[in-house]
């Protein structure tokens, strides 16, 4: 049983206070929708949780995890950028990040193809479009597993049959005992609590 | 063993597939050195005598030309951000980069060198010697490199950052490896520069790592 939980934390960017006294509680299977206006801190509060920024003041704590790894280590960030390389291809993209990260590299064509990308395997990521992309990056969540999942505008850039298919994913990382925070604007299509930041939207 | 080879074959496989890393490395040499010739007048014993401090400088900017593209481009497409969510160290994930680098921008600067010397006019054994302390000279550069590469993204400043960073640091890269150099050439003492050279690269084989290493985990914001 996994949980993340967050108490008193600051954030400060620039010399900007974000928000401060930011508490949070989250269990396997449960996810925790990031609502509110831009720049509200909702990119900033992943960031954290994934090691990638610094707390200006609390704590962030997982329990139930492996205990050497960090929170970061045994997460997933998708942020806004792809972290794809051009001239690479679809597969040898996603190929890296699944040795690199310690996934199951046989994993590789199933994730593929569970985002509809199985026939564009062998072609160069320039080519793809920004729909293609995020499901690309996508794929990288299914095929190296990780119980924490750090997703900032999961939707974006996504067609309908695209947002089906994440809400599926995500549900069935919900029961496989995973846990979600997503910052959001629109609907997540799963059952979620909220965490409004920045007052009232 | 994986993620290390994994970046090793990717950092190799985008250096040479974009038509970056290794091939402009090279033409820049050239351009740099057959440059010389134009400028001190041809000369053929003078030359001779600057010809390894001509290569030298050539190899150093050479190898500076790619190295801004090192790190910024892992964080301007976010993998920079997943490279440090691993559970490699980041220490070791930029050695491994740096070793890449290496490998596809300043090992074919080596190869490139005995051609280059004869258009200095330079004798078999100092080609010799000049692509000898630059295959022992270069790592330190990468790596001293590096850690000017990490500072510029750390800092969010742009390229032209690095070399005025990294060229005060590669110094004594650049004192000891002419002066290696001349030693073989002159016949006199060629050890002791040469090992002084070579204590450069391995000193900063350990220091470059895990001072990039610190100024990202810095630079994280």
């Amino acid at each position: 049983m996994l949980q993340l939980s967050a108490s008193g934390l600051g954030c400060v960017r620039g010399s900007r206070s974000v928000f401060d006294h930011l508490n949070l509680k989250l269990s396997s299977g449960e996810a925790l929708a990031l609502v509110g206006p831009n720049g509200a801190g909702k990119s900033s509060l992943l960031r954290l949780i994934a090691g990638l920024l610094r707390p200006a003041a609390g704590r962030i704590e997982l329990t139930g995890g492996a205990p050497e790894n960090t929170i970061g280590e045994q997460a997933h960030y998708l942020g806004h950028l792809d972290a794809l390389k051009a001239s690479l291809t679809v597969a040898e993209n996603l190929a890296f990040w699944i040795r690199y990260l310690g996934g199951d590299i046989g994993s590789l064509r199933g994730a593929l193809a569970s985002l509809g990308l199985g026939e564009l395997a062998d072609l160069p990521a320039a080519y793809l479009s920004a729909g293609q992309r995020r499901r690309l990056s996508l794929a990288r969540l299914i095929a190296i597993s990780r119980p924490i999942w750090l997703l900032d505008e999961p939707t974006s850039a996504l067609d309908a049959a695209g947002r089906e298919r994440l809400t599926e994913l995500m549900r069935q990382h919900l029961a496989g005992g995973g846990l979600i925070i997503a910052a959001t604007h629109g609907p997540l299509g799963i059952e979620s609590r909220e965490l409004r930041l920045g007052g009232p939207a | 063993m994986t993620p290390f080879s994994a970046i090793l074959q990717r950092d190799m496989r985008l250096a040479l597939r974009v038509g970056g890393g290794a091939l402009m490395g090279v033409l820049f040499f050239l351009i740099v050195v057959t440059l010389v010739p134009f400028a001190v007048g041809p000369d053929l014993v003078q030359l001779r005598r600057i010809g390894p401090a001509i290569l030298w400088l050539g190899a150093l900017l050479a190898s500076l030309l790619t190295l801004d593209r090192l790190l910024a481009a892992d964080h301007e497409d976010g993998s920079l951000d997943l490279l440090l969510m691993g559970t490699t160290p980041p220490e070791l994930a930029v050695l491994v980069k740096a070793a890449a680098h290496w490998i596809t921008s300043c090992l074919p600067l080596v190869i490139a060198t005995p051609l280059l010397g004869l258009f200095l006019n330079l004798e078999p054994l100092a080609i010799g010697a000049v692509a000898l302390t630059l295959l022992a000279g270069t790592p330190a550069l990468t790596c001293i490199g590096l850690i000017g590469a990490a500072l510029s993204v750390a800092l969010r400043r742009g390229g032209l950052l690095l070399p005025i960073l990294v060229l005060p640091l590669t110094v004594p890269v650049l004192i000891f490896g002419v002066a290696a150099s001349n030693a073989a050439i002159l016949g006199t003492s060629f050890g002791a520069p040469f090992m002084i050279l070579c204590a450069l690269s391995l000193g900063s084989l350990v220091l470059g790592p895990f001072a990039a290493a610190a100024a990202l985990r810095h630079g994280l914001e």
